[in-house]
């Protein structure tokens, strides 16, 4: 075996259209360096950020990595339905079979683990401990740490783009098809580093923000005075404590199937793929609930302040995540009814799939009776909050009707499925981030987002959406399935794709739209200037402090009375009494995050392409590194209470 | 006024944060072994014509290998409890102890393992020794971080004593002793006493 394993020059023979995609993308790398080289950033990048343990930060760099991974994972479904849009009859698109399945396995990962899961993780990072009143996560570094693996992780995906292949299996690379035998190339193999790596940074935020929420809420804050995404966020995570291990036991066996020659997800010699199918949606139900509850508690937050009410319900609210986070592990058969578990496994979860479909409809419910007789104010996240509502209760609806083992058989794997997952997820998490994003990006920035080119934006991704997926239910009743790149032609289809494309390219210019969003507000952030640190007369503690916040977030712990903490503070003018200021105690940045990141994404490369050598000196690495932690000394100091003050009067001032 | 080690988020309560924490973490094991012994279970009959669990296991040797571990999880109790008293050469001592009993009992499994491959039930052969290897081979995984483990956190107390950082992160490194010793008795149950019957 060679010094570099499998990696040979045949790994950087592409297609023209792969070879434009890693060129812009080094191209775009190269662009950045430059500019921090010419504008001397990058100490500043190194201490502002990289090395940044504040969860402020931490959760900016994550939306920053899901917006670039947002990005391809766009171009992805852009090229996805140019090619379904011509590819019929005599004319075989302008992509090979070979890359088209890849393209689709492509943009199932990046949407689902470095967009979707980024964006969650990232808000979650900014607002949870503001909103329990905490200075910052139960362990900082483990937070750096977590957001380095996934980095790393979404590394893969890009690389492979320009050395080697990815994975051609579907997102989630059932075998026998994604075992060694008929997946002998790399592909497989950068999609199991990328998802072990970048999972095993999930598993360690799940364990590191049940112990924030549990262990430092601030005096006062008993559990049912919680906010709502505080709930939303504390089901989410015993979800990803229960569930990401399985994922990582999984995937897990089938790398050692792949690399030591296992039989245990073969299809020869006893092995049992089936059993691989149902871990990996063990683990994958559970996984959309992470992924949409969240987003279920940015809508909490966001209907209440602008309907100027209390949310409706609030105990039911709390009850209707606490049912749907248990049910989710009871559902996990219905995304493949069709294997033959037989008719009453099937029933039982069919009718678990029903059932769970309740506590979503009381939380839709409760939202709606919250802006019943509110002073609705429709701002940029309030639009999102009803398109958002159409959009997921269409998603929601398709998704009972499948629940039905018989209609399942009909639709299962055709594009109705494909349309019914992306009403939920883009109607679900993706609206609800958009609607997190315009409501606390005055809280981060200090200034708020231009409000009608956010309404343009919204309006172009709402009828976008619908244009886009709408056909795909026609097509899936007509007999369409998935992930195909070639149809024949006669039967109807291609008008119907064609109205699909058109309807990717209105939410392009959506988010076109966001983009002149963001650059015009960061133009003008004078004008759009937050200095209260309260721009939408909020209700919970995130708002009561500086805009954007100073690092430790609180000078006082505050102390709560009640939910809505800083509605009820504002009504008792209870936040004007004075104290004195103390010295407080925070974590000093690291490196150690950073640089179990890229050990890590070499120690994945060089296991994909078989530098076994490279690896071990990789996985000493990360053994170095955590040993080495363990003997650092000062990993803490103090803020003096003077240079508090300072920047108390210095916020206060402006 | 409250003083600030009252405040939840104060440097005073890392103890009780990273114990906790550390029940979650071993928490989220628990699950990657659960998952392991569920493709254990299903497979274990799947010998594809090759030897079965009954005809490769030999009881007693695994048993005098469980009693040397519980035995372990027995002195790293009471390492545990020097520990905490702070009395720095009795944590050393059973410590240590813990330590040459989990690396006789790793030496034992080695051995074991090379028995199977010898008699062709290598971990590529079958459905039924892939799982098993998979399982046992997860648990001498944790076994060899556990050990290292302990080899690392006993330099800083040799040195300087027992502090409050080595007391904390003593008392993860017993959790997670203690942790494996139960697996191990679903191990020893499911996989060997149940392949013998």
């Amino acid at each position: 075996m060679s010094l570099l394993g499998r990696l040979g020059e045949h790994a950087f023979k592409h297609d023209m259209i792969e070879y434009g995609a890693g060129l812009s993308m080094v191209l775009g790398g190269i662009v950045v360096v430059a500019l921090l080289t010419y504008y001397k950033k990058w100490g500043w990048l190194w201490k502002e950020y990289l090395t940044s343990v504040d969860h402020k930060k931490i959760g900016i760099m994550y939306i920053v990595v899901s917006a670039i991974m947002l990005l391809k994972g766009f171009i992805d479904a852009l090229m996805m339905r140019a090619q379904q849009a011509f590819a019929t009859g005599e004319s075989m698109g302008y992509l090979g079979a070979e890359h088209f399945q890849q393209i689709f396995t492509a943009h199932g990962v990046t949407m689902i683990f470095f967009v979707g899961m980024g964006l969650v993780f990232g808000v979650i990072n900014l607002v949870l401990p503001l909103q329990i009143g905490a200075r910052d996560v139960a362990f900082p570094l483990l937070n750096s740490i977590s957001f380095w693996l996934f980095t790393a992780g979404g590394l893969y995906i890009l690389v492979s783009l320009m050395i080697g292949v990815f994975a051609g299996t579907g997102w989630t690379a059932y075998p026998p098809l994604a075992g060694l035998k008929y997946s002998p190339g790399v592909g497989v193999d950068y999609w199991l580093w990328s998802i072990q790596i970048s999972g095993v940074g999930s598993l360690l935020s799940g364990v590191n923000f049940l112990v924030t929420i549990l262990k430092m809420r601030c005096p006062g804050m008993t559990m049912m005075r919680m906010p709502v995404f505080v709930w939303a966020t504390f089901a989410m995570m015993i979800l990803v404590i229960f569930a990401f291990p399985i994922l990582t036991g999984t995937i897990g066996m089938l790398s050692t199937d792949r690399l030591l020659d296992t039989k245990i997800f073969t299809a020869d010699y006893g092995g049992n793929p089936m059993m691989y199918i149902n871990l990996i949606w063990a683990w994958g139900h559970p996984e959309v609930y992470i992924l949409i509850l969240p987003a279920f508690g940015i809508f909490s937050e966001v209907v209440p302040v602008f309907s100027h009410k209390k949310l409706f319900g609030y105990t039911s609210m709390v009850w209707a995540i606490a049912v749907i986070t248990f049910l989710s592990f009871l559902v996990w058969l219905h995304h493949f009814f069709t294997m033959g578990a037989g008719a009453n496994v099937n029933a039982f979860f069919g009718i678990m799939t029903m059932i769970i479909a309740v506590p979503t409809g009381v939380k839709v419910f409760n939202w709606l009776f919250t802006m019943y007789r509110g002073k609705v104010q429709f701002t940029n996240s309030m639009l999102w909050f009803m398109g958002f509502v159409f959009t997921f209760v269409t998603g929601g609806m398709t998704g009972v009707l499948m629940s039905i083992p018989g209609v399942d058989f009909q639709v299962h794997n055709s594009l109705f499925l494909i349309a019914h997952f992306h009403s939920v997820i883009i109607g679900g998490v993706v609206f609800g981030f958009f609607a997190g994003y315009s409501y606390w990006f005055p809280k981060y920035t200090g200034f708020k987002l231009d409000e009608k080119l956010g309404k343009y934006a919204f309006w172009f991704w709402f009828i976008g959406f619908f244009v886009a997926f709408f056909p795909l239910y026609l097509l899936g009743f007509m007999g369409a399935t998935r992930r195909m790149n070639h149809y024949p032609d006669g039967n109807g289809w291609q008008s119907l794709f064609i109205v699909a494309a058109i309807g990717a390219l209105l939410i392009l210019i959506g988010v076109l739209f966001q983009a002149t969003q963001l650059y015009k507000s960061i133009k003008h952030r004078k004008e759009l200037k937050d200095t209260t640190g309260d721009p939408w007369n909020g209700r919970t503690l995130e708002w009561s402090t500086a805009s954007p916040p100073p690092f430790y977030n609180f000078a006082h712990i505050p102390t709560v009375h009640a939910k809505d903490a800083f509605w009820e503070m504002k009504k008792s003018k209870a936040q004007v009494e004075t104290k004195e200021y103390e010295d407080i105690h925070m974590p000093k940045n690291s490196s150690v995050g950073v640089s179990l990141g890229i050990i890590s994404s070499i120690l994945g490369f060089a296991l994909v392409w078989h530098m076994f050598w490279l690896a071990a000196i990789c996985a000493v690495g990360v053994l170095i590194t955590l040993i080495g932690r363990l003997f650092v000394k000062e990993t803490d100091y103090y803020v003096k209470a003077s240079e508090v003050k300072e920047i108390e009067m210095r916020s206060r001032s402006v | 006024m409250i003083k600030d080690e009252h405040y939840p988020d104060s440097h005073h309560d890392v103890y009780s944060k990273t114990v906790f924490g550390f029940w979650l973490y071993l928490l989220t094991d628990f699950m990657l072994f659960a998952t392991i012994f569920a493709a254990y279970a299903v497979l274990s009959k799947n010998t594809f014509g090759g030897p079965t669990p009954k005809e490769l296991f030999d009881l007693e040797y695994t048993t005098i290998q469980s009693v040397i571990f519980l035995l372990s999880t027995f002195t790293v109790g009471l390492a545990g409890v020097y520990t905490h008293r702070k009395q720095k050469w009795g944590a050393i001592s059973f410590f240590l102890i813990t330590f040459v009993l989990g690396l006789v009992f790793l030496m034992m499994e080695i051995k074991e393992f090379s028995h199977l491959i010898a008699v062709g039930s290598g971990w590529d052969k079958n459905a039924f020794a892939s799982s098993f290897f998979t399982l046992v081979g997860m648990f001498l995984l944790h076994l060899v971080f556990a050990l290292l483990w302990i080899l690392v956190l006993l330099v800083p107390v040799f040195k300087s004593g027992i502090s409050k950082i080595s007391l904390r992160r003593l008392t993860c490194l017993k959790m997670f002793w203690q942790f494996m010793s139960i697996i191990w008795v679903f191990i020893y149950t499911f996989v060997y006493l149940l392949g013998i019957v």
